[in-house]
């Protein structure tokens, strides 16, 4: 069992949903119930290949790749499929395996227009491939298919199954990445000329591989060169993150995202953006990494507060959603812009962090937007009264959202500020003392706006128009029972039978996102222990 | 036991799950889970002070130390936590200090109070998160002050737990009451017990959260969120403070967050004095947002939205003084920061003291009795920063423990009158209530004469070693400054709180008081009451002056002030204790009775100036100046918050959008004819012109049909990797030439 996992886990983890996907090809459309169960089983299956690696995960060892397999791939330019995980790719992993089948188990009953379970669901299968796929990828060239095979079923996810902007949004999605991913693909290639060919069999050879590029680590590269050469990966991961000003397809392509589209959006793929980051652009050009970094990190705050001010000025619930994501990852970009082990061990835990939370706070705004029909802030209010639980769960989410301690926003947050104070050696420590100030202001705003949509959203009484019976209007608050606890007489009495509160599905899908946001703000340790090994491995390279 | 304490928190925290898990299907709502913990929670906190009574009065030494305890060595230096945390070392603090370890050894013996006993804290830790091989450890750590705050944490929490049973029965949301009730004592408990200055950050902002979820009780009405939302951003802006002074201690500190490592290497001067008073800079904003400090002080009178009980535990007697406990748990940071042992005049004190008077001066233009109280509040908690400012730390402490039981008195009563007249108007709807109500009367009576500092209530007490500290501490000369405004303060508390009974006890029934007969609260309410009054009466006698006798003087100071090396005391000879000095109780007495006397010819008689607002001119604008809270509200709420809300966010977005437009224009030219705005909306068409044009160009181009879209997207990949070809070529030749 142990050597199955070892030689093929990897493997299985990242082509199970590809399979399930053919399947799902040949049956028929209108087996609507049997699409959904295919897809169910794939993504549960890979869920279960996900635990049963976390299980057998050596976690004295988080800093060496485990489950690594090497094999001949593309041997004309000595290209290989490696694949391996260490304690930087598994929670990226686990977070991954996680989300999607929960999303798949959010659309059971919320298919966005036009319908089409069929190929909703195998666009996400497709999806989970190249997500699990980026994150277990060791070779340039292999990691770049991955990355860029995401890209296609978001695009036609977002713009066969989004609002009405839908076209507009998917093109500049696809475009802006593509632009990125482009000058990305320069740097890998000039990467893999300009490093020293390797020992291969017996013949000296040129190679993608990350494990031996970062062993490499620029050693004796002309620094203007390192400097080119890391801001094409800039360029590449900086769009994904976003980073600003490179956002600005975010906000587009989150509005008119479906909800499950908007959720993996959120919660994977921006990562594979500081990811790229963490496992490729600092290990392989560590030296690079260190002249760009004061200017990642001046970035990273202008993003904090630019995206915050940008959520204020939102009137729209989901675009809201979308700005504060730009603001989020500020804090994880200022966090690796330090190069200190705490800032990337708060980055990593910041990702995955964002990756819950955020996506959480878009399925309700789906939710919202179901009930509603609209995500027009002004126009909404009262969902405490209306749909509790929910109004709840938006209430929790924004409170993680805003870097509450004891949930687990805050883990990514303060450690970052932290680390801002005492940069790794070779940055200035007067501008990240700056930056961090900045980034602690950043909180505030955090706090505004969130609370801010919270109390325009849940508090309060509801409109008029989102009223369904008139006979009770004014004695309705005293019997309202705010917390929801067998509230569904309760709505009924209120004439409120038009808001549906949480569903089954949506129980099923929200619970473990929820439980997990508390147990990783209870005991952050879950992750830091982890990803510690492995990232102060990947600094290594950094103080020769 | 006492390494046990961390039971005590997790009793409300395990409180909070089952009642919002269950409440609803109990027969009372959930509230008996929470008053059955909490209930548990005090008489183990009282264990727990009887335990660290009897382990002040015998040391361990070294060799008895039990091994589930994990002693701190006092001796300064170690960096790393986890290598302190052997419980091997010898426990005896003051390792390091001949004299202070020579009287360890003898304490066990020695009984006076004039002996400096050194009774080690008792801490114990775990992993909470890693980083490069460091570990963060979160735990507890025992000593008098901790021990000090629990008792006065779980009791004050108990009784209100009670009071809520009457008070808020048959509201919409009781079971969320007490399940919030439930998590802001077991936070409030985790902050006390904090062993690392990380967990009092997850403390701090956790007992925030309880009270924004409060104050917004109701929040179905507007006022009441805003208020909550108030509180809340208003402490986030001195949380920047907090976060940034806790990053810059623990690496002034080699990389620890731990609060007795902290204090110590300030003590011994490893830390610079510069990083120290930055450090105190930042945090003292954040003490200034929690604890009502003047000039973040604006969120503490708005949260009296919330429900009264609220109002006297959250606001009054325990959440607000975090600040208070913040400061005193990292006292050396702060002695050393602002050289309070040396200077006549400091940050600290200067905030303090004007909150006093400040605080106090706002109270008379209330007619909300909450408002009056919640200014009292932020005026008390300004004695509390002062004493600290001038360096009488157990005075502060002491005044801390009397202020949580009278004002607590007070704001319960308060709520008891509001349940009979459903208003808190002192004008409109009480007046003569002392007939109907008289337990309220009677409690509120003495809760007030506390405040006033009437001796011999609690009040007089701790409120004369504040003075005495400010007169008898510090650089030469004292801090004389503070002894006036002190004064003055103990004058308009007396003139204030005169009002208060004025318009609530005497006078003539009015509004909702006359309309119907209100009647006594019931045994819940009156119970409670009964129990803080009777606290506020007797509480000052915990530490009488040295006159009263050795044996029963000093005694809060003897059990809670720390010994260690982690405290000033003991170590730096500038740290001395206020001597009870007869002429400043004389004189704050007489100020105080002063107060009393002017409120009485102008209330009772009728005597004074009335109406002098309309003739006087600068009358008016004081008046006025004190309506509008000096403006301050204005400031945030209109200028600072709705700018940013509104003209900055919009600004900021217009600006970033036209600063990068610029250079993407340039870019663009070269590629497209056009820059045109397609889309007006927010954000929209700036940074993207480049994206718009293209955008634009493919959805001209047709429907979107999937077979045409994929080539498409064929097509720009074969771009894209024709183009990444070229540049790669375009890069190696660079490089090979480089």
């Amino acid at each position: 069992m142990k050597d199955l996992l070892n030689d093929w886990g990897l493997t299985a983890a990242t082509f199970l949903p590809v399979v399930g996907a053919v399947v799902m090809m040949v049956i028929p459309r209108a087996e609507e119930t049997l699409h959904k169960l295919v897809a169910l089983l794939t993504t549960l299956a890979v869920l279960a290949v996900g635990v049963a690696l976390i299980a057998s995960f050596d976690f004295d060892r988080t800093r060496t790749l485990q489950y690594v397999v090497d094999r001949s791939w593309i041997d004309v330019i000595n290209s290989r499929y490696i694949v391996g995980v260490d304690g930087i790719a598994l929670p990226l992993l686990a977070l991954t395996v996680l989300i999607v089948p929960l999303v798949v188990i959010y659309s059971w009953n919320h298919f966005p227009e036009p319908h089409n379970p069929k190929a909703f669901l195998i666009l996400i299968l497709i999806l989970e491939t190249g997500m699990v796929g980026t994150f277990v990828a060791q070779d340039l060239i292999l990691f770049f298919v991955f990355f860029e095979v995401v890209l296609l079923p978001m695009y036609f996810m977002i713009g066969v199954w989004g609002g009405e902007a839908r076209q507009y949004a998917a093109i500049k999605f696809f475009l802006y990445t593509l632009f990125g991913s482009a000058l990305m693909l320069v740097s890998f290639l000039a990467v893999y000329f300009l490093s020293p060919e390797v020992d291969v069999g017996g013949t000296m050879r040129h190679t993608f591989s990350m494990i031996e590029l970062s062993d490499w680590a620029g050693a004796g590269l002309a620094s203007t060169t390192a400097l080119f050469v890391f801001g094409g990966m800039f360029m590449g991961f900086g769009v994904k993150v976003p980073i600003f000003p490179f956002h600005t397809w975010l906000p587009d392509a989150h509005t008119q995202a479906p909800t499950q589209g908007s959720v993996i959006l959120a919660a994977v793929l921006l990562k594979l953006g500081t990811y790229g980051f963490v496992r490729i652009a600092i290990p392989i050009l560590p030296e690079a990494a260190e002249r760009w970094a004061p200017w990642i990190g001046l970035l990273a705050v202008i993003g904090i507060i630019y995206g915050a001010l940008g959520c204020l000025a939102q009137t729209d619930m989901k675009r809201l959603i979308a700005f504060s994501s730009v603001a989020h990852m500020g804090y994880v970009m200022l966090g690796i812009s330090t190069l200190t082990t705490f800032g990337i061990n708060a980055a990593i835990f910041g990702m995955v962090a964002h990756g819950l939370i955020t996506g959480m706070l878009f399925f309700v705004a789906g939710s919202v937007k179901d009930r509603y029909h609209t995500l027009e802030i002004k126009r909404l209010g009262g969902m405490l009264l209306q749909a509790p639980r929910l109004g709840w769960v938006l209430a929790f989410s924004c409170m993680a959202s805003l870097g509450l301690p004891g949930l687990a926003g805050f883990w990514g947050e303060f450690p970052a500020i932290l680390s801002a104070y005492n940069p790794a050696a070779g940055l200035n420590p007067a501008v990240y003392r700056t930056y961090m100030v900045v980034a602690a202001i950043g909180t505030i705003l955090a706090a505004g706006y969130l609370l801010w949509l919270l109390q325009r959203v849940a508090f309060g009484t509801p409109r008029e128009e989102f009223v369904g019976d008139d006979h009770d209007h004014g004695h309705g608050h005293d019997q309202a029972h705010a917390l929801g606890q067998g509230d569904r007489t309760g709505s009924h009495a209120l004439g409120h039978a038009r808001i549906h509160d949480m569903h089954l599905t949506d129980y099923l899908a929200w619970a473990p996102m929820l439980l997990l946001i508390v147990a990783l703000g209870v005991y952050p340790n879950l992750i830091f222990r982890v990803t510690d090994g492995a990232v102060v491995n990947s600094l290594t390279a950094l103080g020769r | 036991m006492l390494s046990h304490v961390w039971i005590i928190p997790a009793l409300p925290a395990l409180s909070f799950v089952l009642i919002l898990a269950f409440g609803k299907r109990l027969p009372r709502g959930g509230s008996e889970i929470g008053i059955a913990a909490v209930a548990i929670a005090f008489v183990l906190a009282c264990g727990t002070g009887v335990g660290w009574i009897q382990r002040v009065n015998h040391p361990p030494a070294a060799h008895e130390a039990p091994a589930a305890e994990h002693e701190e060595p006092a001796a300064g230096g170690h960096e790393e936590p986890a290598a302190a945390e052997k419980g091997e070392e010898p426990a005896a603090a003051g390792h390091e200090e001949p004299a202070a370890a020579e009287e360890g050894e003898e304490s066990t013996a020695a009984e006076e109070g004039e002996e400096h006993h050194v009774t080690p804290p008792v801490v114990r830790g775990t992993t909470w998160l890693q980083s490069g091989g460091t570990k963060v450890e979160v735990g507890t750590m025992l000593d008098g002050l901790s021990a000090v705050m629990l008792l006065v944490v779980t009791l004050v929490s108990l009784l209100v737990h009670v009071y809520s049973t009457e008070y808020v029965a048959g509201d919409r949301r009781y079971t969320h009451f007490f399940a919030f009730l439930s998590l802001f004592t077991a936070s409030m408990l985790f902050f006390v017990l904090s062993k690392t200055t990380l967990q009092m950050i997850v403390g701090w902002e956790l007992v925030g959260l309880c009270s924004f979820v409060l104050i917004g009780h109701w929040w179905e009405e507007k006022p009441n969120s805003d208020a909550a939302l108030k509180a809340f951003l208003t402490n986030r802006v001195g949380d920047v403070g907090l976060l940034v002074g806790v990053s810059i201690l623990f690496f002034a500190a080699g990389g620890t967050f731990d609060i007795i490592g902290i204090n110590e290497m300030a003590n011994t001067g490893e830390i610079r004095h510069l990083l120290l008073l930055v450090a105190s800079c930042s945090l003292m904003a954040a003490v200034m947002s929690k604890s009502g400090q003047f000039i973040l002080h604006t969120w503490l009178p708005d949260a009296m939205a919330g429900p009264t009980p609220v109002s006297a535990l959250i606001h009054a007697a325990t959440m607000v003084v975090a600040g208070i406990y913040l400061i005193a748990r990292l006292y050396s940071v702060f002695w050393h920061g602002f050289q309070i042992g040396e200077s006549t005049i400091n940050l600290m004190a200067v905030i303090g003291a004007v909150t006093v008077v400040f605080g106090a001066l706002l109270a008379f233009v209330q007619n909300d009795i909450k408002k009056v109280l919640a200014y009292s509040t932020i005026s008390q908690l300004g004695y509390m920063v002062m004493a600290l400012g001038v360096g009488a730390w157990t005075a502060a402490i002491f005044h801390l423990f009397t202020h949580a039981f009278f004002k607590a008195c007070l704001f319960l009563g308060a709520g008891s009158l509001s349940h009979a007249v459903h208003s808190f108007d002192m004008k409109q709807d009480m007046g003569g209530m002392r007939r109907f109500m008289p337990r309220t009367y009677w409690t509120f009576m003495i809760g007030t004469g506390a405040l006033m500092g009437i001796p011999p209530l609690a009040g007089f007490w701790s409120k004369d070693e504040i003075l005495a500290g400010a007169s008898g501490l510090g650089g030469e000369g004292g801090y004389k400054l503070m002894l006036v405004m002190g004064t003055i303060g103990a004058f308009c508390t007396c003139a204030y709180m005169s009002r208060v009974l004025w318009y609530v006890f005497w006078g003539e029934p009015r509004g909702a008081a006359a309309l119907h007969t209100p009647h006594e609260s019931g045994p819940r309410i009156v119970i409670p009451l009964v129990i803080l009054a009777a606290l506020g009466a007797v509480a000052g006698f915990a530490n009488l002056p040295s006159f009263a006798g050795e044996s029963i003087a000093l005694r809060f100071e003897h059990y809670v002030e720390p010994t260690a090396a982690y405290f000033p005391g003991g170590l730096d000879a500038a740290f001395r204790h206020p001597e009870f000095t007869l002429w400043i109780a004389v004189v704050s007495t007489v100020v105080g009775i002063l107060g009393i006397g002017l409120a009485y010819l102008w209330f009772w008689r009728g005597a004074g100036p009335h109406g002098i607002t309309e003739r006087s001119r600068p009358a008016r604008a004081g008046y006025r100046l004190l309506e509008n809270r000096y403006y301050l509200d204005h400031l945030y709420t209109g200028v600072i918050a709705g700018g940013t809300k509104g003209p900055v966010a919009r600004a900021a977005n217009w600006v970033n959008q036209n600063v990068i437009d610029g250079l993407v224009n340039l870019v663009a030219r070269g590629t497209r004819g056009s820059g045109q705005w397609v889309y007006t909306h927010i954000d929209q068409g700036v940074v993207d012109t480049l994206v718009n044009g293209s955008g634009a160009t493919a959805e001209g181009s047709g429907q979107l049909l999937r077979r045409q879209q994929t080539g498409k997207v064929q097509s720009y990949g074969a771009y894209l990797f024709a183009g990444a070809t070229i540049l790669a070529a375009v890069f190696v030749f660079i490089a090979s030439t480089s």
